[in-house]
């Protein structure tokens, strides 16, 4: 870390101080060392790598199925879209249809993720102005959301829903019913938080023009998600390259105009309408589906077999095992898949040798991309801003260091 | 806009600098002379109608059996077209150095520094090329295929019951 600090007869003296690295508002563990004029940032430096966990190391190690996993401990505030992210990759180096039942299920899940990642993000940024009722309130619906995944999958944090193919089953009676009660909802416990923060004038007044970054800047690195189409870039990977027939939902790309923290909360808050216009949209959708029963597409050597006879039947838990462990053909190839992940485009690159784990695999982490912008948007400003800069950014320290 | 106008384009113009073009999957490959990395860059960045100038991402590669064994991956995007492409330059273990991406696109910067921390890899004109994921005094690139998993400093570790040891020359080149 070398910010120069030496003061020279007749300077100015700079404050150096340290944001982190375990800084409640930081989000994580990184650090940032800023060079401060008073309360005036004048220059900064991140440094990342804390809680580096060495995923592509470790994916390179593990037979396809068990990379999942690993997946969603990446953006952990929505994992089920990294899961399906990968899912995905997988099938497109398969060459797997899917039935549209699986792609419609998969929308809903990825939805509903999308939600609890913007939920987190807004509410912390009411946080860090201050406002924790906001936080406190919003929660609920969240914890509604890992009610879903809990009852689909069993877990609420890292879920590893689904299966390369498809799914397991259909989603629980349970779960179905959680997602229509939540679709019936959530608008209204969305309206009030959005009357608690939208038009505050002290949310307006601190978040207005704090951390702004403009749409060339922002495509000069790279930005996606939210943090682009704040800054008035209609990037949206659902829109632009479609997976999982996102071509047939209608709903609108919200974009900003200054890229600032106010802008950014909007676009995330329009975004979770959006999602929850998709939601229903599925919902309808698979209703009038006249397959009822397909869940998995057509590759035999990646069904798992059903969990009671792998726990009654030796040749069932024999196959299981071997599915898991990675004795399954997959082809020689490489692909890239990406999917609109809470931040914004979580790409795949998978190179395949035709080997029982990935040749190569490197995420494209939209956290690590846009991270390097932060000492740039947080120049000239209050402590205080960067601190929401930060949380309106939605920074992800696993995703940030992999 | 197609995107066979503008790799043919960049055949016409790059000439020998392409040596391969291919359709992986969704995604059009080109593998490119190392040298010719920035200048196709650029020439696609300030293209009047490519107008690529969205970097996607980048990262190494490392394919130990090949003649050139390392490898750089660069997608980039031309967002007013929805226009997607792969490149490819591979180089051989003694000439690792790239010419940086940084004057074209400021997030090359950290995908660079990563590639350098994970493979080794220099950038020619990179402002601050550091590890940036790993502790600064480690001496080694963990991404490259000679690397198992398991931590080759450790010694407390014996692992031979699940099949895996570290290789006896690291053990002998380690211990003083």
């Amino acid at each position: 870390m070398e910010l120069n600090t030496e003061v020279k007869p007749g300077q100015k003296q700079y404050t150096t101080l340290n944001l982190g690295p375990t800084h409640p508002a930081t989000h994580g563990i990184f650090q940032n060392v800023l060079k401060m004029d008073g309360e005036i940032i004048v220059d900064s430096e991140p440094t990342i790598g804390y809680i580096h966990r060495a995923f592509e190391k470790l994916a390179e190690h593990k037979p396809f199925y068990q990379v999942t996993p690993i997946t969603d401990r990446l953006n952990y505030c929505s994992s089920p879209i990294n899961n399906m992210g990968w899912h995905m990759t997988v099938e497109k180096l398969l060459k797997a249809e899917l039935p549209k039942r699986v792609e419609y299920m998969r929308i809903i899940i990825m939805e509903l993720s999308r939600i609890a990642d913007h939920i987190v993000c807004n509410t912390v940024i009411g946080v860090d102005t201050g406002a924790m009722t906001g936080f406190l309130y919003l929660f609920q619906s969240r914890e509604k959301i890992y009610e879903i995944f809990e009852e689909i999958c069993g877990a609420r944090l890292t879920t590893n829903i689904g299966r390369i193919g498809g799914f397991e089953r259909d989603f629980p009676e349970a779960a179905w019913r959680k997602i229509k009660d939540f679709v019936k909802n959530f608008p209204a416990e969305l309206k009030e938080f959005e009357n608690l923060l939208t038009r505050n004038r002290i949310f307006m007044d601190r978040t207005i023009g704090c951390g702004p970054i403009t749409a060339e800047k922002a495509l000069q690195y790279s930005f996606s998600g939210p943090n682009l189409r704040a800054a008035g870039v209609d990037y949206d990977v659902r829109a632009m390259n479609p997976y999982s027939s996102y071509e047939e939902f209608e709903f609108q790309v919200p974009v900003g105009t200054h890229g600032d923290t106010y802008d950014r909360y909007m676009v995330r808050d329009e975004e979770m309408w959006q999602s929850l216009s998709i939601i229903r949209q599925a919902i309808e959708k698979i209703e009038k589906l006249e397959d009822k029963t397909s869940f998995h597409a057509n590759i035999p050597s990646f069904y798992l077999p059903p969990k009671e006879d792998v726990y009654n039947n030796m040749e069932a838990l024999i196959y299981h095992f071997k599915i898991v462990m990675g004795e399954t053909d997959v082809p020689v190839g490489e692909v890239y898949h990406s999917v609109e992940a809470g931040n914004g485009e979580l790409g795949f690159y998978l190179v395949s040798d035709g080997g029982r784990q990935p040749f190569r695999l490197h995420f494209r982490r939209p956290c690590f991309i846009y991270y390097q912008a932060y000492p740039e948007m947080i120049k000239g400003g209050f402590l205080s801003d960067a601190i929401l800069t930060m949380s309106s950014m939605n920074v992800i320290a696993g995703e940030l260091d992999a | 806009m197609t995107l066979d106008v503008v790799i043919s384009s960049l055949k016409e113009k790059f000439g020998e600098q392409i040596i391969q073009d291919e359709q992986l999957y969704d995604f059009r490959t080109i593998t490119i002379r190392k040298e010719a990395v920035l200048p196709i860059v650029r020439y696609l960045y300030d293209h009047e109608r490519f107008q690529f100038r969205y970097l996607t991402t980048m990262c190494g590669l490392h394919y130990p059996k090949t003649e050139q064994p390392f490898g750089m991956m660069y997608q980039i995007h031309s967002l007013v077209h929805n226009l997607r492409f792969r490149m490819k330059a591979f180089t051989v273990e003694n000439d690792l150095t790239y010419d940086s991406l940084t004057p074209v696109f400021l997030s090359a910067n950290w995908m660079e520094r990563e590639a350098f921390d994970f493979f080794g890899f220099k950038f020619k004109g990179h402002p601050n090329l550091k590890r940036i994921l790993n502790v600064e005094d480690m001496d080694y690139h963990p991404l490259r295929k000679e690397y198992p998993i398991e931590d080759r400093t450790r010694f407390d570790k014996d692992d031979t019951m699940f099949g895996r040891k570290p290789s006896d020359f690291d053990r002998k080149k380690l211990i003083p």
